[in-house]
């Protein structure tokens, strides 16, 4: 495959069943690899979206700074575009991420304001519009609330999936900015009948929920309740143990997040043998597992490697 | 009368600070009617008037219970419900 620059390269990632781990013939997991993007994660996509829809829409102009709230990913991925593009990148992070992300940051050339570990990432959502408050000129593409973010997925991923396997019953992603599933969720739903669309969202220990009220809480204005059939939440440790075994059965070396994704996957498959009902679930590897390798995810025992992942955002 | 109701930090001060409380109901809006009365000042934190509120998280054994009837979800002994307020991500 020959592409005219890095950026053309973006998406048409493989989609890669899993035979050890799928429970039957009749009830199959199929593996979307996002970490196959320019930048290693899913977020290649919406990055790339929300920038061009910026550009078409003349908000962004040669020598403009980007703002973006971010856990990382989507940082790293803007941070990309922006360099090749032109754009200077300035993204407000919580504290307890992987240190591989601030290097990542950094490399692109990306400024990173700290933001406060407690209410991980709602503080950075908090911080940033308080940012772009101060900088007017500064733009925030906002991936919470950026159409462009779903729609990369609606106009991409989803058509992706649906040519790779036209059987496909589940789909399966990790909640974040609601984008992924919403985007794909709202193309599948218009073509498959009765498609599953399951939320896998992270449970972090109870620093991340340290907000100081309830109403501080945070819903993606992306976020539309009727594009999901299922939500689950997935604790730390059996999106670790989820992401050891997509290792040593079937080789993929996958980011935690992923690991979550495949929780939820699995139960629907359990489910669907339990009905005795054919299922092909494909699900998100959002990102591969280098950007974790610091936070002792993949060493020791579970118990150990939870433990070390305590107060960390790894989604 | 055993289903576990898992409380976040932030509501905690209902609960004199536990962590876990128990409380009883055939449906999550008796469950909640049933804490309230341990707990009073509770329900207001997680129901408003249009029903569960849009900042709060209830699931009932790791499934969100908008996917599962909303305040009418069915209950039993056994049962975890857990509360989390709700973040964001990415």
């Amino acid at each position: 495959m020959r592409f005219d620059s890095l950026l053309d390269s973006l998406g048409r990632t493989p989609l890669v069943g899993l035979p050890r781990l799928s429970p039957s013939a009749d009830v199959r997991l199929w593996a979307k690899l996002e970490d196959r993007n320019p930048t290693g994660s899913v977020k290649d996509r919406p990055a790339f979206w929300m920038i061009s829809k910026a550009e078409k829409d003349g908000l962004l102009t040669p020598g403009c700074t980007i703002l973006e709230p971010t856990s990382g990913n989507t940082g790293i991925s803007l941070a990309m575009v922006a360099r090749l593009r032109g754009y200077k990148m300035v993204c407000v992070m919580p504290e307890n991420t992987s240190a591989e992300r601030t290097q990542l940051l950094k490399m692109w050339g990306a400024e990173i304001i700290p933001s406060p570990a407690a209410g991980g990432s709602n503080e950075a959502v908090r911080v940033a519009k308080g940012l772009a408050a101060e900088h007017p000129d500064w733009v925030m593409l906002y991936q919470y609330g950026n159409e462009a973010n779903a729609r990369s997925h609606y106009e991409a991923t989803g058509p992706e999936l649906i040519e790779d396997l036209p059987s496909i019953t589940h789909f399966v992603a990790g909640l974040g900015t609601t984008g992924t599933l919403m985007g794909v969720g709202r193309f599948l739903r218009e073509r498959v009948p009765d498609v599953a669309i399951v939320a896998a969202e992270p449970r972090y220990g109870e620093l991340v929920y340290g907000l100081r009220n309830i109403d501080e809480g945070f819903v993606p204005e992306l976020y539309d309740e009727s594009v999901l059939t299922a939500r689950y939440s997935v604790t730390s440790e059996d999106a670790l143990r989820r992401t050891r075994e997509l290792l040593t059965a079937e080789g993929i070396f996958a980011g935690i997040s992923t690991g979550c994704a495949l929780h939820a996957a699995l139960g629907m498959a359990a489910k669907a043998v339990q009905a005795g009902e054919r299922a092909d679930i494909a699900f998100v590897v959002a990102d591969g597992g280098w950007k974790y390798l610091s936070t002792g995810a993949y060493d020791g025992t579970l118990d150990e490697a939870e433990q070390r992942l305590e107060g960390q955002l790894w989604a | 009368m055993a289903i576990e109701v898992r409380i976040p930090t932030i509501l905690r001060n209902y609960t004199d600070g536990a962590k876990a409380v128990e409380a009883g109901g055939a449906t999550l809006d008796e469950l909640i009617a049933d804490l309230e009365a341990r707990h009073p000042g509770l329900r207001e934190r997680l129901v408003d008037d249009k029903g569960l509120r849009r900042f709060v998280n209830v699931y009932l054994n790791d499934e969100d219970v908008h996917f599962l009837g909303g305040l009418d979800t069915q209950v039993s002994d056994g049962d975890t419900v857990t509360v989390l307020p709700a973040v964001a991500g990415g």
